[in-house]
């Protein structure tokens, strides 16, 4: 399809009961930290962009919500896409991102970079939306905090290193920091800026 | 004997067919209709557009019928309806100056371009209840003058000629006007969005306040530069096709109010102002509401905040009535289980009230 | 106009906008505990006071799937839960229950349920005002900072004084809590005997206030302390009887007034938890009583 009509399709085909059930999915993954929903929805957002992640923006996106994508994404049709299903319009000041959606393989970048909130209003931040590889298989993680009963584990696949470092550092700041929404497939996994993050002890 | 209340689906539909009733009440007269209440009852239902924010008479109307009369209660229906409205754009700003003026007096200026003009006002009407209305007598028709062709110029654009008043408001460059209805409230607010509530806000409560600055409390030493009634046309932008269309003509009340200010280090000794728009017929209101527009500017001006209208957080905050009277009158749904808390609280507190006067007692007489 | 031009509404009344705005302050809320949350807060088809924060965070959140409960003081047949899911059946077509068991989400104003909530439930609390300061300082600008700040010293002062004058501190309901160690929280107006339930529930709690256009939430296993001192510290109320009906302990009761020769008699708030008891043969003192009249 040519890339000025990839915008025009592939949104939700009921946009009522489509967003209302990738939204449970995410109140109950936010509320949850490290339990793995389903955002199974049928959209086609222009590639790189997966579905899933397509379902997220297609929830949480409107034109009260500045994006910030990565350069492959910006570079995609996916602004025309946004623009389109969800009014919504593409910033590259990552201080006034509502949201960012960063594709699979994509370098994940500083979440330390993007609106934080502010101490008398720490909602004013910016979540961040990443498609990766899988939740399992990767190096073992350990969850805890609200929402979390004891202990929560995952082993993403397609996290960088430096990823355990940037929760620690995004913890520091609480009541600011970033919250993150991951996407492997169609499995959302939520981590809300309260989710501390450790690497498991072997 | 107790049996736990039950039914109350059923107290609901029987309560809401006794106000059906209540609301038509006598059969044998013909029920209102609302063309008649936008003809004749025109001031209730422009009040209920201006606080409701939606300009539609009929509507307003509908709901004044609805309401039985309850003003508020008007306003609230019509806010429900206004909430699920989708949002198309935002019009351009209406241009008063250009207004076709059916009333404007101005009480500086002696005479002025344009005129003053009484238009359908009470105020030289002996207020003596007129029998004539009792029943449907014959009213004259209105007598009507040539157009004068005179532009009807502003009063503050007659004093901006001697650089005497301070320029029409402006907002920061790039400024998108706000929108108290989408957009949470947050303190200290715009001007922009302050007069959006005040001009949304209940005509009572902004009356009272912009009475107590006439009584001291923040006195701005008011001159009514102009208040002029009229119809505006109402234009929207089309970015498709490069110009603005216009949407029709909507009837707004319009208050200049001068203000004395003595000048600061900024600003030479000039007249402040403060403004006040409302949909339809609404001077009262208006007037009010650029008495409390130039006394919430107190800061603005660095003059000292020492009266309640002077107070954004106090008098944004209360000067919805739809919020008012919903909290005010929410006191009469249930609150047993927080008064049962209560309760016991009391009554353990006079029970050690008592035993500490008891014990106190022997003591006494010894 | 006619009626068909006037009365096209969406699913649960919301329009999409504005439920993703909802939404979006829902899931804030829910990454920051207790921390109130500012949103649009729309006019609503029923009077500010009387629940609108809880009906939109409901209405925000409710799907086809979903079975709703709505109580008001504990009951599912207060005239303001019935009318307002009644509201929720009229233009969500929603399924209904009074059984907390079976609800997925339950509206709720001064109460929490006796029975445990599960990790399928989501609580949804309607509150009238959420800033746990307002009462000691009037001022949104102000407490907005305390909150910044983390400085609470206010709170502890007002309730040192209940101490220092009554023995004991004198809040029954709406007693304040501190979530996750960070921001003390209006629980809304329950009484502090429910405030326990709060801590370390399973089920997701949200809180909508609609006239002051506030949402926060407390996640799942989320600390929850009622604020107390070494010396003093809290304690719920407790009922000298059982419940009349159902012979329950520990639990929540409202007093009865019988006739005007001062009887009075003591039946569980919770009026599903009372069914489900007395359907299970429990029996309080009266409950004979009660059974004759049926």
């Amino acid at each position: 399809m040519p890339h000025d009509t990839l915008a025009f399709t592939g949104g939700f085909r009921e946009p009522v009961f489509e967003a209302q059930s990738v939204f449970r999915t995410l109140m109950d993954c936010m509320a949850r930290p490290g339990t793995v929903g389903s955002a199974a929805v049928a959209v086609a957002p222009p590639a790189p962009l997966c579905a899933a992640v397509g379902a997220v923006a297609l929830t949480l996106c409107d034109n009260d919500t500045p994006v910030w994508l990565t350069p492959a994404l910006a570079a995609s049709a996916l602004p025309g896409w946004l623009a389109f299903h969800a009014g919504a319009s593409v910033t590259d000041d990552r201080q006034a991102a509502r949201f960012a959606f960063v594709e699979k393989g994509a370098m994940l970048p500083d979440p330390g970079l993007f609106a934080q909130g502010t101490q008398e209003y720490p909602d004013r931040s910016t979540t961040l939306v990443v498609e990766i590889e899988a939740f399992t298989g990767g190096r073992p993680l350990t969850l805890t905090g609200p929402g979390i009963r004891t202990e929560e584990e995952f082993a993403p696949v397609g996290l960088p290193d430096m990823f355990v470092y940037f929760r620690a550092e995004n913890r520091q700041n609480f009541p600011r920091g970033v919250d993150l929404i991951l996407v492997a497939g169609d499995a959302v996994l939520c981590l809300p800026r309260t989710t501390v993050v450790r690497v498991k002890e072997a | 004997m107790y049996v736990a209340v039950k039914g109350g689906e059923a107290a609901i539909s029987n309560a809401h067919r006794l106000l059906a009733d209540r609301r038509r009440g006598d059969r044998s007269l013909p029920a209102i209709r609302i063309e008649q209440i936008v003809a004749q009852l025109g001031l209730a239902v422009d009040r209920v557009m201006a606080e409701a924010s939606l300009y539609d008479r009929a509507l307003a109307a509908l709901a004044v019928r609805q309401a039985r009369g309850d003003m508020i209660e008007a306003i609230f229906i019509l806010r429900a309806y206004r909430t699920t409205l989708p949002r198309f754009g935002y019009s351009r700003p209406v241009e008063t100056g250009a207004m076709l003026v059916e009333r404007r007096v101005s009480a500086t200026y002696k005479d002025l371009p344009g005129g003053q003009l009484l238009g359908p006002t009470f105020d030289y009407t002996h207020r003596l209840l007129d029998p004539s209305l009792l029943t449907d007598q014959e009213v004259e028709a209105p007598l009507e003058r040539e157009e004068a062709g005179e532009p009807v110029m502003r009063v503050s654009d007659i004093l901006a000629g001697e650089g005497l008043v301070e320029d029409d408001g402006s907002l920061p460059e790039g400024h998108v006007p706000g929108d108290l209805t989408r957009e949470p409230l947050e303190f200290p607010m715009a001007r922009d969005l302050r007069l959006q509530a005040l001009s949304r806000g209940d005509e009572g409560f902004l009356l009272a306040l912009g009475y107590s600055t006439q009584r001291g409390y923040a006195r701005t030493h008011p001159f009514v530069g102009e208040v002029r009634i009229g119809e505006v046309e109402v234009e929207l932008d089309m970015p498709e096709l490069g110009f603005a269309v216009s949407l029709g003509r909507i009837q707004v009340t319009e208050c200049q109010m001068i203000a004395q200010f003595k000048g600061s280090a900024k600003n030479p000794p000039q007249f402040t102002r403060g403004y006040g728009l409302v949909f339809g017929q609404s001077e009262r209101k208006a007037m009010a509401m650029s008495l409390v527009d130039r006394a919430l500017r107190a800061e603005e001006f660095g003059e000292d905040i020492v009266a309640p209208a002077q107070d954004e957080e106090f008098v944004i905050s209360h000067s919805d009535n739809v919020q008012a009277t919903g909290f005010v009158e929410h006191l009469k749904l249930p609150h047993y289980v927080d008064f049962q808390a209560e309760l016991d609280l009391v009554r353990r507190m006079r029970r050690d009230y008592e035993a500490a006067q008891d014990k106190d007692l022997p003591e006494a007489a010894e | 106009m006619t009626t068909a031009d006037l009365a096209t509404y969406n699913f649960a009344y919301l329009d999409e906008q504005t439920k993703r705005m909802i939404r979006r302050a829902i899931l804030k809320a829910i990454a920051i505990p207790g921390y109130q949350v500012p949103f649009a807060s729309r006019e609503m088809p029923m009077p500010y006071g009387w629940g609108t924060g809880g009906v939109q965070v409901t209405a925000a959140i409710l799907g086809p799937k979903d079975v709703l409960k709505v109580i008001d003081q504990g009951a599912d047949d207060t005239t303001n839960a019935v009318s307002i899911r009644a509201f929720f059946q009229k233009v969500a077509n929603v399924a209904v229950t009074t059984k907390t068991r079976a609800a997925t989400i339950i509206q709720t104003r001064h109460r929490i349920p006796e029975e445990k909530l599960t990790s399928g439930q989501t609580l949804v609390y309607q509150v009238p005002i959420p800033e746990p300061l307002r009462f000691l300082e009037p001022r949104e600008t102000e407490t907005r900072k305390m909150h910044a700040l983390e400085e609470y010293g206010l709170m502890h002062v007002k309730l040192y004084e209940d101490i220092a004058r009554n023995g004991h501190i004198a809040t029954t309901y709406a007693y304040p809590v501190k979530v996750e160690g960070r921001y003390v929280m209006d629980p809304s107006p329950t009484p502090k005997f429910d405030n326990p339930k709060m801590h370390m529930s399973e089920a997701l709690q949200l809180f909508g206030a609609g006239r002051e256009k506030r949402i926060y939430a407390v996640p799942p296993y989320t600390e929850v302390v009622s604020l107390d001192f070494e010396d003093h510290p809290f304690e719920i109320q407790t009922f000298d009887k059982p419940c009349a009906l159902c012979g329950a302990q520990d639990v929540y009761l409202d007093e009865v007034v019988l006739d005007d020769r001062g009887g009075r008699m003591f039946v569980c708030s919770d009026t599903d938890h009372c069914e489900q008891r007395c359907a299970s043969g429990h029996r309080g003192h009266l409950a004979h009583d009660k059974e004759a009249a049926e």
